[in-house]
């Protein structure tokens, strides 16, 4: 169980501020931020390596505020993987079973099960990015740390290799029980791995919370345009109703003040005839600009200068040839609109 | 078979696939040539004047073996001072970050900058009996003037910035990183730095003692000003310049120049030729 309380971190041009999480024992929880956020910074506040300002940090109930990282028994794997150039496989995997006082188990099990029997005696520099990074979860592993902090393991690896280390690392938490502590800016990989999450902005903890939750009811404007969220505007909500500048939504309002709102583009439907039937929230709008991306499109339209994200899934605008410019309709139910209690500070023209 | 496109291309005029030089490899070729010419013109002219008999006779001098004996022991404790104190400094100025960084590290280079002759006259001016430091090293009963603690004295001085800055560097390229997991799979610091930091920063500090010895080997204006004797190679070569010419000079400035690229190409052969960061 990893424990932060009021933790602070001041840094020159940077500070962590107020930052308080709990991952439970067993747990495979996720930091979630965008590059810059101080995620790292917080787990190598965890893990010792920075000076606190403020706060403790309490590791299965004990306090190591104050403890040398070797003291700590926690493991970690980087991005880079920090392997020890000079050292075989065998070399990095074996480095901290000598500080143990405890008797450890033998590396062999875990060895045989990461698939590096064969690489023991290869020198770091032949292996591949996925083995490196085997390599790198075997030595955090093989001093049964008490809990285990992953910044970004599967950033640095090619598609293959991410597939391959993410299944490694899941089936590890699932049979070991061990405490994960992973930090990723990516929502898919935390999602495959992790139960709960904190979103992390600015040196701060913007939400907490399962994941599911916090992908469907973000509390603040940033994280729900990390989670997706693309269509972002301060609104005036008054009721069953939101007024983004000369438009007015219809929304469901589950009471409480809120002062901006947010859709999903694939929550926007999009389509070149107009309803038949009367229909809430159907806009009228003009195309200004469709990017293609593959398997789908990016759609912009502008409705009274509001400006619009949809996702054209099946390519119908795409492939109809329509202009830039032409008019198209879209459609928003109502429970697709997300309230959110602060305003956001973004643009709401186009 | 059927002919290729590229068959039918007309074959270029003959001698127009000659390799054209970039005039910018040109230049730089000619710039290190001139460099080249420079450095070993004055050396390979001293080399080869004085006759066989001129350099057997002045290298079976017990003077001259005494001096060159005595520039390569001082200079070497001098690197050898500097390994000790600066290993943990340069470290301290790789790892962390403190309000006036920059000043300390100007400090640290002050010595490259200052004229030679300033450092042994402050050096002497501080070991003197008015001052309260000469007073502390009088009562010790350590000597500088004259002396072979003050040559080491001066030389550690004027080689210690050589030393630091290349360890620093050497430090500031192993990943601080490496140290972080080492730390959190129990290593001490002590531990980390021997197993983590200095095998991957040997080098460095390889070449680091290079430089501070071959800084200290080559110091003149310090030492002559601290201890004209003993007599260490670079005073006896102006010595005999002075007093009997250019021709009973340069025996002993050859014999001085021939120990140390020996010395110097030892140790470079014994660095390792790979290794370092990955």
């Amino acid at each position: 169980m990893i424990r932060v309380e009021d933790l602070a971190i001041v840094l020159p041009g940077f500070a962590l501020e107020d930052i308080n999480l709990q991952v439970r024992a067993g747990e495979a929880f996720a930091l979630l931020g965008p590059t810059g956020a101080g995620k790292t910074l917080l787990l190598e506040a965890i893990i010792g390596v920075v000076p606190i300002a403020a706060g403790r940090i309490l590791i299965d109930g004990r306090d190591v505020t104050r403890q040398p990282p070797e003291r700590r028994r926690i493991g970690i794997v980087y991005q880079d993987h920090a392997l020890f150039p000079h050292l075989t496989v065998e070399e990095n995997i074996v480095y901290g079973q000598r500080y143990c006082r405890a008797s450890l188990p033998s590396v062999t099990p875990l060895v045989e099960r990461l698939g590096l029997t064969r690489l023991m005696k290869r020198r770091i520099r032949s292996l591949s990015g996925g083995e490196k990074q085997r390599v790198a979860l075997a030595r955090a592993l093989a001093v049964a740390p008490s809990v285990l902090l992953l910044d970004e393991p599967l950033s640095a690896l090619d598609p293959n290799f991410r597939e391959d280390i993410r299944g490694v690392l899941k089936a590890l938490h699932q049979d070991t029980g061990i405490t994960l502590l992973m930090v990723t800016h990516d929502f898919a990989e935390a999602h495959f791995l992790a139960q709960r999450t904190a979103i992390m902005n600015h040196g701060r903890i913007e939400q907490i919370g399962a994941l599911e939750t916090v992908f469907a009811h973000p509390e603040t404007p940033f994280v729900a345009g990390f989670v997706g969220m693309k269509n972002l505007f301060s609104a005036e909500i008054d009721g069953d109703g939101a007024q983004i500048g000369g438009l007015r939504l219809r929304c469901r309002n589950p009471g409480g003040v809120f002062h901006s709102i947010a859709i999903r583009p694939e929550n926007v439907g999009i389509s070149l005839q107009p309803q038949d039937a009367p229909t809430v929230n159907h806009l009228t709008g003009r195309l200004r600009h469709i990017l293609n991306r593959g398997f789908y499109a990016d759609i912009a339209v502008d409705v009274d200068g509001v400006s619009f994200h949809a996702i054209d899934s099946r390519r119908d605008i795409c492939r109809s040839a329509v202009a830039e410019g032409e008019t198209v309709y879209l459609t928003i139910a109502p429970e697709d609109i997300h309230l959110i209690r602060d305003a956001h500070e973004g643009t709401l023209r186009c | 078979m059927s002919k290729t496109t590229d068959d039918a291309l007309p074959l270029p005029p003959p001698g127009s696939g000659r390799r054209r030089v970039d005039p910018f490899l040109g230049i730089a070729l000619a710039a290190s040539a001139i460099i080249m010419a420079f450095i070993l013109l004055p050396l390979v002219e001293m080399v080869v004047q004085p006759s066989l008999e001129d350099l057997r006779e002045t290298w079976s001098d017990p003077d001259v073996i005494r001096a060159i004996g005595m520039s390569l022991y001082t200079s070497g404790t001098a690197a050898l001072i500097a390994f000790v104190f600066g290993t943990p400094f340069a470290y301290l100025m790789a790892r962390k970050h403190f309000p006036g960084k920059r000043l300390v590290e100007s400090v640290v280079d002050l010595p490259i900058m200052i004229p030679h002759p300033v450092v042994g006259i402050a050096l002497l001016s501080m070991a003197g009996r008015h001052h309260w430091f000469g007073r502390i090293l009088d009562q010790l009963n350590i000597q500088i003037m004259g002396t072979v603690t003050g040559i080491v004295c001066v030389l550690t001085f004027v080689g210690l910035p050589f030393y630091i800055n290349a360890v620093k560097t050497g430090f500031e390229a192993v990943p601080a990183r490496l140290e972080t997991v080492s730390r959190s799979l129990g290593a001490s610091p002590w531990s980390t730095f021997f197993r983590i930091t200095l095998p991957l920063a040997w080098r460095s500090m390889l070449v680091g003692l290079i430089m501070c010895m071959a800084r200290a080997v080559s110091e003149f204006g310090a030492v002559v000003i601290v201890a004209y004797h003993p007599m260490v190679a670079p005073v006896m070569i102006y010595e005999r310049f002075t007093a009997y010419g250019l021709k009973y000079s340069q025996p002993v400035a050859v014999g001085l120049i021939m120990v140390c690229l020996v010395l110097f190409l030892l140790l470079r052969w014994a660095s390792p030729r790979k290794g370092g960061i990955a």
